[in-house]
């Protein structure tokens, strides 16, 4: 990243008249448009998009990119974002026409290779869970758990029993009582204990028969692996109702544990996270989800399918299915890059991005503990969650101080303020593909930090493009476009 | 190791400041009866080499708009890319970065996705804009979930015949356990009627769902159909062709008060159905019920002009289940894409994808209906695709037109059994005369035999 003056917008840039052709002129027989398309349905003009030249472009885009920090350029620890290299071979192999060109209506036989790749994915995906049946169509992990409630909702349904609870810790992702809410649930919020765990009690004493679904992250988003899940699968299973994994964190356990053989019953995945697909500056990602066979017959339509003579289908015929939660197949780029990526690690290699993610992560908190203090456990799993509190009560140094400082070191900062349950939190994931010593590096730079001016770290950062924009502004005044927006582009050819 | 960095050494040293002897060891806090005791059931590692090669192989066989001239359409088009889109957008300090959490440290995607608001603005014809959602399926979902909390009225969501059937699923699929009712209008004659419409709006009624130009391509009367809902009191809610405002009026213009749009059409490509864009601008005094990122204008510490996200309070991460909705993230790389097409076409470039698809897709019209036994389903005003009856079973007839080298369109029977003898046909820009020449000779050719 480089500390330059971002250039102008695209519109300020704009001049009247600028153009780069792409397009040939028409090749039919020309006919007046009024007999095509009446007046009254057209326009007068185009919309006033800004006009540049192809150059201004380039340099417009490269420009900003160069305002960004990434995994490209910067350690990104990020916790709960599984940050790690996002293979170039596997853009690579995105970007070419066998699945760029490839329309989803297209007729199967034109599709056959696409769907193989799909069809083993959904193999794959159902035997690192350890579930039956694997839908690939949810847009994002938003979306999984979205799509698993309302399968879930579509199997009391179909059973005849009305519940309308969901069960969610209180370290969970906003996302987790967001998509209860809009399945129609009723979103219950259990309590952590004192070891950053679920608190059994209150789990205990909120569970009752108008119970769906209890909604857990397992390892947390404290980087602790919940060891009561299979009690808590088992008091859920004796009252009827669902466990759901919220598959964020399974860069922790690929291949050395199974949310099946836990006694999940339905989870999602991020691809995006754990199977390395870029995170595109927010976005896109996937949200694939995987269930028990008797929950497979409520699950988005529709699935990919094998012909008895191994050819591939696209199985529509499914009754029982909630319907869509988005249209087409699902997002097949950021999918098909999750498949290279599985196929590129095989067995053995999944199980070692775990156990690296999580002895990266373990050897960086043993750097670090000592003045970044660690509440809730001993050992992490894929991430931990270290405390400013003490250092804001001492000096003033707040996690969002240290998060900023960071950014000065070329460093992006972790996740800060999150989970709720960590005061002054900053969440910490180093992924797998992190070498020692970049960690060591991170871990100096982190003690360092700790013993600095604090009013210079209210600043911080320093050599970054801006410093500490005021977000209070932003909202209380919100600009959320170019003021001249509107501008006419008069003149433009028509 | 495939991109595993610690050397044997380095896993020795770090064990032993953990103050573990082995790897397994890191995983002895989960209970053991849990652990898998055997290997993944999955496929062996391929390095870099052969996973090019096979995989590479296997999806070389798919045969797509590359391989053959295609007129599918039905919510996804074979627009032209222009090459700075991929060039730009395959930048890796774009594409490896994440949501701007940090601004100091994001500002490239934050002002990126500030003009992009900015753009979807001028091309809907409204007030603001958001960072972008999913798709333009599960946007029309969301703009409903919208309407029921600005209008505060929970009773009936009237949703025209005409809007692409998947959306319309995913309405149904969306508001399964919710209140409100969905009453579909039929579009016979391949668009609605607003005074038919009319007739299904309640006083309880939160919005009207229209799509223009609609799924079969033709252009709803949008003005007269925004007067409908607002005088009940509902909004109008406006699906568009992002292409089409190069050309059309715009929804907005014409009074729609929350706009979607699947924004595949610009410069991202179709790739079997996604990642896509969906687009979503409303008017200035929704703003604070829209779901998803929002970015916005702001000053930093030295006065200096630069960009956050904004109004976050609307969002999961703080509302948790009061929030507008359960999206966390957008489709950043798409809307990314979409801002350097628009950026790379300008107005000029727009109105020309527009008219071309539009002139060449009448010029299909015509040379299709003028085939012995076809003739035009409907005969409302059309964008760039149309629906085309023919003389035999149109899924015959497309698989033997496949075999003469097209991707003909798509067949409606699926969805919509009283069109089961029609295609729905859709033509870009790209599309040459020579290949509609050709297309209409296949039809010509095999419908003797596939009747």
């Amino acid at each position: 990243m480089y500390k330059l003056d971002p250039p102008p917008l695209l519109f300020e840039s704009s001049r009247r008249g600028r153009f780069t052709a792409c397009f040939p002129s028409s090749d039919v027989p020309g006919r007046a448009l009024d007999d095509l398309i009446p007046a009254a349905y057209r326009a007068e003009t185009p919309p006033p998009l800004p006009e540049l030249s192809e150059l201004d472009v380039v340099r417009h885009y490269t420009n900003l990119s160069a305002s960004n920090m990434s995994i490209d350029t910067n350690f990104y620890p990020l916790g709960s974002c599984t940050m790690k290299y996002n293979p170039k071979r596997n853009e690579r192999l995105a970007s070419s026409p066998g699945l760029g060109a490839q329309h989803p209506y297209q007729a199967e036989n034109t599709l056959q290779g696409l769907l193989a790749v799909l069809f083993e994915l959904q193999q794959f995906l159902a035997e690192i869970a350890g579930l039956h049946a694997v839908s690939l169509q949810p847009a994002a992990g938003a979306q999984g758990e979205l799509a698993s409630l309302l399968v879930a909702a579509a199997y009391f349904r179909d059973r005849g029993e009305k519940r309308t609870k969901v069960l969610i810790p209180d370290s969970a992702h906003g996302t987790n009582p967001a998509s209860a809410h809009l399945a129609g649930f009723e979103a219950v919020t259990i309590r952590s204990n004192a070891a950053g765990l679920v608190d059994l009690e209150d789990f205990r004493s909120k569970l009752d028969d108008q119970t769906a679904v209890f909604m857990i992250t397992n390892p947390n988003t404290v980087g602790l692996f919940d060891p009561q899940i299979g009690t808590l699968a088992r008091l859920l299973h004796e009252r009827g109702a669902l466990l759901y994994l919220d598959g964020a964190n399974m860069n922790a356990i690929l291949g050395a544990v199974r949310p099946g053989d836990m006694g999940a019953d339905l989870m999602h995945y991020n691809p995006h996270k754990t199977f390395s697909g870029p995170h595109g500056g927010g976005g896109p990602g996937a949200g694939p989800i995987a269930v028990r066979d008797f929950l497979a017959p409520y699950l988005p339509a529709p699935l990919v399918a094998r012909n008895e003579d191994g050819s591939f289908f696209l199985d529509h015929a499914r009754p029982k299915s909630i319907g869509r939660v988005r249209s087409f197949f699902g997002n097949t780029g950021v999918l098909f890059r999750a498949y290279c990526y599985i196929r590129s690690q095989g067995p053995d290699g999944l199980k070692q991005v775990s156990e690296h993610a999580v002895l990266n992560a373990n050897y960086l908190l043993a750097l670090v503990r000592h003045v970044y203090p660690v509440p809730l456990g001993t050992r992490c799993m894929h991430e931990f969650v270290a405390s400013a509190r003490g250092m804001a009560r001492e000096k003033g140094i707040r996690a969002m101080d240290i998060a900023k400082r960071l950014l000065d070191h070329n460093i992006h900062a972790p996740t800060v303020y999150f989970p709720l349950i960590v005061p002054e939190a900053l969440m910490i994931e180093p992924t797998e593909t992190e070498s020692r010593d970049t960690l060591e590096a991170f871990a100096a730079t982190l003690l360092k930090i700790a013993q600095e001016d604090p009013a210079q770290l209210h600043e911080a950062p320093h050599s970054t493009p801006i410093s500490r924009p005021d977000e209070v502004k932003a909202a209380r005044t919100p600009v959320l476009r170019w003021k001249d927006a509107g501008r006419s582009a008069e003149g433009v050819a028509s | 190791m495939a991109y595993i960095a610690n050397t044997p050494d380095d896993v020795r040293v770090m064990l032993s400041a953990i103050g573990l002897e082995s790897l397994e060891q890191l995983f002895d806090l989960i209970p053991p009866e849990y652990r898998l005791q055997r290997p993944l059931n999955i496929p062996p590692a391929l390095g870099e080499f052969e996973l090019t090669r096979r995989v590479g192989n296997l999806i070389a066989t798919n045969v797509g708009a590359d391989q053959r001239p295609s007129f599918l359409g039905g919510g996804c088009y074979d627009h032209f890319i222009p090459a700075v889109v991929d060039h730009l957008a395959s930048r890796g300090e774009f594409y490896t970065a994440y949501t701007p959490y940090q601004p100091e440290a994001s500002q490239g995607t934050l002002q990126a996705t500030f003009e992009y608001q900015t753009l979807i603005t001028q091309l809907t014809g409204l007030d603001v804009s958001n960072a972008s959602l999913y798709d333009g399926g599960s946007a029309v979902a969301e703009a409903v979930l919208m309407a029921l909390t600005i209008t505060r009225r929970f009773g009936r969501i009237v949703v025209a015949g005409s809007v692409h059937p998947e959306y319309r699923q995913i309405v149904d699929t969306y508001l399964a356990n919710l209140e409100p009712e969905i009453v579909t209008v039929p579009a016979a004659g391949g668009r609605v009627d607003p005074d038919e419409i009319s007739k299904s709006v309640t006083d309880d009624t939160a919005a009207i769902v229209i799509q223009s130009p609609n799924f079969f391509g033709q252009i709803e009367e949008v003005a007269a159909l925004a007067e409908v809902a607002h005088r009940k009191g509902a909004l109008l809610i406006v699906s568009f062709d992002p292409i089409s405002a190069g050309l059309l009026r715009r929804p907005g213009d014409c009074g729609a008060d929350i706009v979607v749009a699947e924004g595949q059409s610009l410069g991202n490509p179709m790739s079997f159905g996604g990642p896509y864009l969906g687009i979503m601008a409303c008017r200035e005094e929704y703003v604070r019920k829209m779901p998803g990122r929002i970015v916005g204008e702001t000053t930093d510490r030295h006065g200096k002009r630069c960009w956050v996200l904004t109004l976050q309070t609307r969002e999961q991460h703080i509302r948790r289940e009061k929030a507008t909705s359960n999206i966390c993230t957008n489709q950043g790389l798409l809307a990314l894409r979409a801002s350097i097409y628009l950026a790379a076409l300008g107005p000029t470039g727009l109105r020309q994808a527009a008219e071309l698809s539009t002139r060449k897709a009448h010029y299909a019209a015509e040379r299709l209906s003028a085939i012995p036994g076809y003739s035009l389903a409907f005969h409302g005003p059309y964008f760039k695709e149309f629906v085309i009856r023919t003389p035999g079973d149109p899924e015959r007839l497309l698989a033997e037109v496949g075999r003469l080298g097209y991707h003909g369109g798509i067949a409606l029977g699926r969805w919509f059994p009283e069109l089961a003898d029609c295609i729905l046909v859709a033509v870009t820009e790209k599309r040459t005369r020579d290949e509609i020449d050709g297309l209409a000779e296949a039809f010509r050719d095999v419908t003797p035999y596939s009747t």
